[in-house]
């Protein structure tokens, strides 16, 4: 069946699929990266790295279970530290993830075909490192499922009231959701697996997850309403999951931290950094194996757009921080401006605008976008910028509070960056594990992307 | 009810679950399914490798309950997160929290929502595999060796044989009438 595959583009954009692709080129070419492909010296040799990454988190993480939080920077006033810093960044990243599969599937975006899959596996472990420090933060973490509502001999109740529970069940039910929501949109995949592996064993296993799936166009229609129904549930979802973690801090009296604002900037802010971690995997994965067809310079252009969007959103907040500051009159909130000028933390300050906001401005140039060198390097850049914002948010105005007595410094200690280069290891071995065993772009989604996936309707049927 | 049908053997008769037509093209599948679908058949199904717009209503498959199951699934979360919320805060475990009220309500509203949204993608996950029948390792289906492309590449029609209107000879030369690419016998 080889046909003209020509995409249809009102432009002269890039294409979502180049031409010349068939039904068969699209499924051979994801599936066999699962099925046939050898795995590589370069992949053993980036798995023993990140794996070794994945040993140093348990090694640390097993270290402060024994001696406790002490062993990190954190002190009073700031007692929360990279711990609250790494969980934001962390989850932030993997809105993007959401986004790209259930915003824009709402929005027909169909270039996001290519890219839902191992975006939403993104999330996943994004979500999973950034769970894992409000947990090691706790002090007895073992005392995790306290925060449940569960009936228990204590007799005792969490407090709904606090925006603390309110991230239990929103992180919870974001991971929850994006987890069947990427289930879901494996099945179809997984049953082409099944159907296409050689190995028994390997035949079995793609069979059972894909639950004898069949195709059936029943079964393809309830599919398609549950997929639809799920991204319109997960599209508020997103946005409620970074506006209740923002409440961790806008609901608290600390000047910098108790602003309207906070939710909207939080969340762009997640999208923008998102966007940046999407990009730093999709443009060496793309190179690696081999995926150029299908994920195109088009991708990557709108991503840089997505990027600069919301990274200039991210800077209106800024620039309103500070215009409140100055506005208020409020004297505590005037110092916090200045302090994050002039104070102690200054350097880390002026490095987060020249990576937020300076550095992408070049993404207005096209030549930016579409080169792949410096989009990495850009979005390597943002993630670097998320980060120090984070770690501004939560140090600067901790350590200088409403009294001078109470003012102290932070400096993180070897464990605090042991346990955020250990949770790297965790996302990365994910991502590695994750692009050798599942199909990492889905496959009958960009199916349907070919013209000829295009029924035309209205045919006669004369009895 | 014939009385003599209980004497025939149903091993004699080669069980068939079906007869299946492979077709190339979705655009095929389609204007099969609609013939079939003229032609009087009622029982049949139609399998593609992704999903085609107006397949299964050629097929005549028009509601799916999913919706359904989701705004139950959505009210309940709604219900029990406002619920016990309510139950904590104000029955069974009242706190004096900043001289808020004990039903102080738009501090719950973050928890409602939240497992509002749990539960009815929960719903629809769930409600799509039952409806479905999933998990199902098994169906006649895959004893066909061509149904292996039916993941990939190739469509296919089935009639099956429940259909009042099933005739192995008849149906078999109906089949051949769309002009498949082959005929196999589903065996049951």
């Amino acid at each position: 069946m080889a046909t003209n595959t020509q995409i249809p583009v009102a432009d002269r954009r890039a294409p979502v699929i180049e031409p010349g692709h068939t039904f068969s080129t699209i499924t051979a070419k994801i599936s066999n990266i699962v099925l046939s492909r050898p795995i590589s010296l370069g992949w053993i040799f980036g798995f023993l790295i990140v794996f070794g990454m994945l040993n140093m988190l348990a090694g640390v993480l097993g270290y402060l279970f024994l001696k406790g939080v002490g062993i990190w920077g954190i002190n009073i006033p700031v007692g929360w530290g990279f711990a609250i810093i790494n969980f934001v960044w962390w989850i932030g990243i993997g809105h993007a993830g959401t986004l790209i599969s259930a915003i824009l599937a709402l929005l027909r975006q169909t270039w996001r075909n290519s890219i839902n899959r191992f975006a939403e596996a993104m999330t996943l472990f994004a979500v999973m490192c950034a769970g894992t420090f409000p947990l090691a933060h706790m002090g007895r973490p073992w005392l995790f499922y306290w925060m449940f509502p569960y009936p228990n001999t204590m007799r005792y109740w969490p407090n709904f009231r606090s925006p603390l529970v309110w991230d239990v069940f929103a992180v919870s039910t974001y991971f929850t959701i994006s987890l069947v929501f990427w289930f879901v949109g494996l099945i179809p995949d997984l049953a082409t697996l099944r159907d296409r592996a050689e190995n028994p064993l390997v035949r079995g296993i793609y069979g059972l997850l894909a639950m004898g799936w069949r195709g059936s166009a029943r079964h393809w229609h309830r599919y398609e309403t549950a997929y639809l129904l799920l991204a319109g549930l997960a599209t508020p979802l997103v946005l409620s999951v970074h506006t209740v973690v923002s409440f961790d801090f806008a609901v608290g009296i600390v000047p910098g931290w108790h602003t309207t604002i906070f939710p909207p900037y939080f969340v762009a802010g997640a999208i923008y950094s998102g966007f940046a971690m999407v990009l730093c995997l999709a443009i060496p994965i793309r190179a690696i194996y081999g995926l150029k067809d299908f994920i195109t310079e088009r991708h990557l252009e709108i991503s840089a757009k997505v990027m600069l969007a919301t990274g200039l959103i991210v800077a209106y907040g800024y620039f309103m921080e500070g215009f409140m500051g100055w506005y208020s009159g409020n004297q505590f909130d005037s110092f916090l401006l200045w302090n994050r000028f002039h104070g102690p933390y200054k350097i880390s300050y002026l490095a987060l605008l020249f990576c937020n906001i300076a550095i992408p401005q070049v993404l207005w140039l096209k030549k930016f976008r579409v080169s792949t060198g410096w989009l990495w390097l850009i979005s390597f850049v943002v993630l670097v910028g998320m980060w120090l914002e984070r770690f501004i948010i939560i140090v600067v105005s901790l350590s200088r509070d409403f009294v001078t007595s109470s003012w102290g410094m932070y400096y993180p200690t070897k464990w605090d960056w042991m346990t955020f280069g250990g949770t790297i290891g965790l996302f990365l071995t994910g991502i590695w594990l994750f692009v050798r065993i599942l199909p990492m772009i889905s496959i009958f989604e960009l199916r349907t992307l070919l013209p000829e996936a295009h029924v035309h309707e209205a045919t006669e049927v004369k009895q | 009810m014939s009385d003599i049908s209980v004497y025939e053997s149903p091993i004699a008769e080669a069980p068939s679950y079906g007869l299946m037509a492979e077709f190339d093209s979705a655009q095929e599948l389609v204007d099969a399914a609609h013939k079939a679908q003229a032609a009087g058949y009622k029982k049949i199904d139609a399998y593609s490798p992704f999903p085609i717009e107006g397949l299964a209503e050629a097929i005549g498959f028009h509601k799916d309950r999913v919706a359904l199951v989701v705004l139950i699934g959505g009210i309940i979360g709604g219900l029990t997160a406002y619920g016990l919320q309510y139950w904590v805060a104000v029955i069974t475990y009242p706190t004096n929290i900043g001289g808020r009220p004990y039903h102080s309500w738009p501090s719950f509203i973050v928890v409602t929502f939240e497992l509002t949204i749990l539960f009815a993608g929960l719903s629809a996950v769930i409600g799509m595999l039952a409806l479905n029948g999933l998990p199902m390792p098994y169906h006649p289906v895959f004893n066909v060796a061509e149904f292996s492309k039916a993941t990939e590449n190739k469509f296919f029609l089935v009639v099956f044989s429940s259909d009042p209107n099933y005739d192995p000879a008849d149906t078999r030369s109906f089949l051949s009438g769309l002009s498949p690419r082959m005929i196999a016998e589903v065996p049951s």
